[in-house]
């Protein structure tokens, strides 16, 4: 957090002074081990196991905190009676279906119930399947079966004391590396820090996100904050670190495939298909806030297809395009490489250097008819028909490569008026300050006339395809020569108005489902509040109290802590005064505090649901996990996620060891590219890998570098790439500080100078000593600064419930010296695939129902 | 030549009067030193931003003096940042008015091994084309393959187009790519928020 969020660690710092406890846990010692309490090492791709030894020690010796537990979780409640766990099923929950390597998910709900609804996640499991549903799920929510005393066999508390029953400290010594006493001093100091007058936070970044168990790391570390009582309240949560400056943002109004702003999910390919009620019963929840789903689907389709939107035409529901399945990145990228995907526009972005296996992206270029490039220079992806190993090694010609490149040069962010969402989910606008030199133009600019363009090259159309884009709502004010679309009048459309007079509404709680409001993006309805720009906001921190909510606007309704009904007891009081946040008014009969309170805000502690009650009405005062079908923290999730309702240790898809709690060595469900352009390695114990990598960023460069290799002031401060490897690897393998060395995978190879440190430490798992070899992946073939890229190395392989790839574990070899050709498995794979990997049989250890993997298949060319 | 000092302003004169003995205080300032100010203070006007590189969100002030960027401070008022900046976000200077940003358009045809410049509106008419050359041929209405999953479901899509966002986009960026691909039906609509 330190060489990454440094600004942000000013806080993390802040909270030292004042006598908070700093653990660090990484498997390199950073600048922020450096002035941490406790720095842990560990094995990249263990913290499952970590992290389940950690709720393991909490559950034994009773550090739980009970009264938020048992009224804010679903500890009591009672699962279905055909739920098996991993513990019973050796690796696997049940419902695993070995031929398509997925779980159905029936026997991972609540008993009595009618379906569960996740706040998040994959909502679309049912509809997915084609059943057609006629019904709202989780109707019946109300009905669920719960013990409060927590002793039921079956009730989520017993079955999560269960799954972590073997995740003890010698385990997790045995698989983290970790020496049992450090283990032992993190799980105290956690355990200790909690209550009604402490809590603990957890940060984390890409180092969790990366594998393909990523979702379930983050999970783990819920389930340990809803047992210390971490959430809802101010000094708790699980804070996740961000990259990119409003990466938030572009997960809230997604540009991914599978949502609709506002964590709507897109609509999915079922028969039979009902439009929008089809779409609705697929994905609204029959309690909590997803009762009110089809407000802001039909609010978006007015703020989409305008008059054009109307009851009788389903509100155009129908135009929107659906899934089938998978298009996230890679699949993409894969399907290009085979010559399926045609025209391609990257904005912003460098995915030959900043994405998994670079050749292989590089191979969907070179298919493709048109590629579009909008950035401050000619970055690699722009450059890739010229620049590249295999063109420089003669295995592909630039005069062959058909593809046709549109290179445009973006604006810079003090050229163009904006918001950006930030890593707390708060909205700050930033001003122009200046005109666009050149061509230079905002992506504002550039999709919007290139809308403009296309909507008169449909304007004569009668075809119903061409209704979508013929209706689209286009008409933004614009200023100046260039014609500069106004962002301050996009931003009122997704902020939200009445369709009557076009004024701004005040929020999400009056949008409605009849046609009479529109709305961009639901979570972001009050943005525009009263006709004022909310994320232009800066009242100086020195003027407002310590929340400081007139900085900015933060998503939802200026909330700044989510869900923090939970900062305040069961009877709604503040858990302690230092804690206080949010509280019950009994005089007012109103929520209040610091923050605007999450929470109906009117609805009293002591409300309880009459047993018919379905919507929001459904929620009870002491729920304050609104968003949840049931109002409760999930410990056990028994629905939205494709691996399982707990989090389970699984290895990396490539490791050095076997997995040592279950016969099954992977997450069954992840995502394999199967190809011959994206050989694996054994799943473990591969002889010609022998060592862990894993790849991070530093304080000076900025991901793939688009933002930083061509400054001269950062590039001057990192001017090399490197890898970081101990006295002790470097020893064994001859490397010495300064000089070079090679590091291969099936993938590729790489060379780049060698940086021989105490940073990085061998790690001792039952005797065995494990190596890690440290990579920052920031440089590429051209820039300021040049070098080879880390990313090269990693493979397509990803987690099943987000397609986010595993680029934080895996495994490869190194030497000393100068030793690469530039060879690429893409290119030149018969060279570097040699010997062949031992693929399947076994990929996965011998277990019960072990997985077996499909041959490769070799790609069209 | 250099300018002859008025007597009264020799150092010594000037120690004596001020009662700097030792020529260690406000006297050994000189003239320049006395009448320096920094370059913010020159500024036409300040533009109130933010950083574009983490998610951090720190407070970033754009000074601007005869339409041209001057410098680019940290923002004192800031709750999240209290007008610190890390490296990269000092940076930013560099960043937006550095050599390296192109400001043409730039175009490679089939099998061209060099760049060639075109102007804006042409570029933008030719990708428009692209777009609705290769949306037309590529259309998928139902799926139609005999045996899949959803055979005979409505999609009404294309896969021959797909789109890949960096995280530095604005909000508002990021909603109108959403809005017009999906209007295209595009599905393939990515973002580094995956990565």
């Amino acid at each position: 957090m330190a060489e990454c969020h440094p600004v942000a660690f000013r806080w993390v710092m802040e909270a030292k002074n004042r006598g908070a406890t700093i653990i660090h846990v990484d498997p390199r010692f950073t600048r922020t081990s450096a002035v941490a309490d406790l720095h842990v090492p560990i094995r990249p791709g263990s913290d499952i196991a970590f992290l389940g030894g950690i709720i393991h020690h909490v559950l034994e010796h009773d550090l739980w905190f009970k009264e938020y537990v048992e009224h804010y979780t679903n500890a009591a409640t009672i699962v279905d009676e055909g739920f098996r766990d991993t513990e019973d099923l050796e690796g696997f929950f049940s419902g695993f279906d070995p031929k398509t390597n997925k779980y159905s998910w029936e026997t991972w709900t609540y008993e009595g119930v009618d379906g569960v609804v996740p706040a998040a996640g994959h909502k679309e499991v049912y509809g997915e399947k084609g059943a057609g549903r006629h019904d709202l799920r989780g109707t019946k929510m109300l009905q669920r079966k719960t013990d409060p005393t927590l002793q039921h066999p079956r009730c989520v508390f017993q079955l999560l004391r269960k799954h972590y029953a073997r995740y003890t400290p010698e385990l997790v010594e045995a698989t983290c590396g970790i020496p049992r006493a450090t283990f032992l001093r993190v799980a105290e100091t956690l355990g200790r820090n909690s209550g009604r007058d402490r809590t603990g936070a957890f940060c984390y970044a890409v180092g969790w996100t990366q594998h393909t168990v990523g979702v379930q790391y983050i999970r783990t570390a819920a389930i340990l904050q809803l047992l210390l009582g971490n959430i809802g309240r101010p000094g708790g949560g699980i804070m996740a670190l961000r990259g990119h400056t409003s990466i938030q943002g572009s997960t809230d109004i997604p540009t991914l495939f599978d949502l609709l702003p506002g964590y709507l999910p897109m609509p999915h390919a079922v028969l039979p298909d009902r439009g929008l009620d089809q779409y609705v019963n697929n994905n609204a929840a029959g309690v909590g806030w997803w009762s009110e789903l089809r407000k802001y689907v039909v609010s978006l389709c007015k703020a989409w297809f305008g008059a054009a939107a109307t009851a009788e035409d389903d509100w155009l529901f129908d135009a929107l395009p659906r899934l089938s399945g998978n298009h996230s990145h890679m699949t993409t990228v894969a399907e290009m490489a085979d010559g399926k995907v045609k025209g391609y526009f990257v904005m912003g972005e460098n995915p030959t250097a900043g994405s998994m296996n670079g050749a292989l992206h590089r191979e969907g270029l070179r298919k493709l008819d048109w590629l579009v490039v909008r950035d401050f220079a000619l970055i690699e992806t722009a450059e890739f028909w010229r620049i590249a190993p295999e063109i420089e090694r003669g295995e592909v010609r630039t005069e062959d490569i058909r593809t046709e490149v549109f290179f445009f040069p973006a604006a810079a962010h003090t050229e163009k008026d904006g918001s950006f969402t930030n890593t707390q989910r708060m909205l700050q606008w930033h001003e122009r300050a200046i005109e666009p030199p050149g061509d230079c133009r905002s992506d504002l600019h550039f999709v919007f006339h290139l809308g403009r363009r296309l909507k008169a090259l449909y304007a004569g159309s009668h075809a119903e395809r061409d209704r979508a884009i013929q209706a689209l709502t286009w008409d933004y004010p614009t200023r100046g020569a260039i014609e500069d679309p106004s962002a301050e009048a996009v931003l009122r459309e997704i902020n939200g108005y009445t369709v009557a007079d076009g004024e701004p509404v005040p929020g999400f709680a009056e949008l409605e489902a009849d046609g009479s409001t529109a709305c961009g993006c639901w979570i972001y309805s009050g943005c525009y509040k009263d006709g004022v720009n909310q994320p232009a906001r800066r009242k100086p921190q020195s003027e407002q109290h310590w929340v400081a909510p007139e900085w900015g606007w933060a998503w939802p309704a200026n909330r700044r802590i989510l869900y923090n009904r939970a900062s305040a007891d069961p009877e709604g009081r503040p858990w302690s005064e230092r804690k206080r946040y949010v509280w019950w008014d009994e005089e007012k009969k109103l929520w209040t505090g610091y923050d605007v309170p999450d929470f109906v805000k009117d609805r009293p502690p002591s409300y309880r649901p009459p047993p018919e009650a379905t919507g929001i009405a459904a929620l009870s005062g002491i729920d304050p996990f609104i968003m949840q079908a049931d109002g409760k923290g999930w410990i056990f999730a028994p629905s939205g996620l494709i691996d399982g309702p707990f989090p389970t240790h699984y290895e990396p898809e490539e490791s050095v060891v076997e997995n040592p709690l279950y016969p099954q060595q992977c997450n069954p469900t992840r995502l394999e590219w199967n190809r011959r352009d994206n050989p694996y390695h054994s799943a473990h114990h591969d002889p010609r890998f022998p060592y862990v990598l894993t790849t991070y960023r530093l304080t000076e460069h900025h991901t793939a570098g688009g933002m930083s290799r061509w400054l001269g002031w950062l590039s001057e401060l990192q001017p090399e790439m490197f890898c970081e490897v101990s006295r002790a690897l470097a020893a064994e393998k001859g490397l010495r500080n300064g000089g070079w060395a090679t590091i291969t995978t099936a993938r590729g190879e790489i060379e780049c100078r060698v940086l021989v440190t105490d940073r990085l430490r061998p790690l001792r798992l039952k005797g065995r000593v494990v190596h890690t070899i440290g990579l920052p992946y920031h440089w590429s073939y051209v820039g300021r600064v040049r070098g080879d890229p880390a990313n090269e190395l990693i493979p397509f392989v990803a987690d099943p419930n987000v397609s986010i790839q595993e680029s934080k574990a895996l495994t490869g070899d190194i030497r000393a010296g100068r030793h690469s050709r530039g060879r690429r498995a893409a290119t030149d794979g018969v060279e570097l695939r040699s010997p062949e990997p031992r693929v399947a049989p076994p990929r996965d250890l011998p277990g019960r129902r072990t997985v077996l993997r499909a041959p490769p298949v070799e790609p069209k060319r | 030549m250099a300018k002859v000092p008025i007597l009264s302003e020799w150092p010594v004169l000037r120690q004596l009067r001020a009662g700097d003995a030792s020529g260690l205080g406000a006297t050994a300032a000189s003239e320049r030193t006395r009448t320096l100010a920094p370059r913010t203070a020159s500024a036409d006007r300040v533009a109130r931003s933010v950083c574009p590189y983490c998610a951090v969100g720190c407070g970033q002030l754009v000074y601007v003096k005869d339409g041209k960027i001057i410098d680019l401070e940290g923002d004192p008022d800031s709750p999240v940042s209290q007008g610190c900046l890390c490296p990269k976000g000092a940076a930013t200077f560099q960043l937006v008015t550095g050599a390296h940003r192109m400001e043409h358009v730039l175009y490679r045809r089939p099998g061209g091994t060099a760049w060639e410049r075109i102007p804006l509106d042409r570029a933008l008419d030719m990708v428009a084309e692209r777009v609705k050359r290769t949306r037309d041929e590529t259309w998928q209405e139902r799926i139609e393959e005999p045996g899949a999953e959803h055979e005979g479901a409505l999609v009404r899509r294309t896969l021959g187009i797909a789109h890949l966002g960096g995280a530095t986009l604005d909000n508002e960026e990021n909603y109108l790519i959403k809005k017009l691909f999906s209007a295209l039906g595009v599905v393939q609509v990515e973002n580094q928020a995956r990565i």
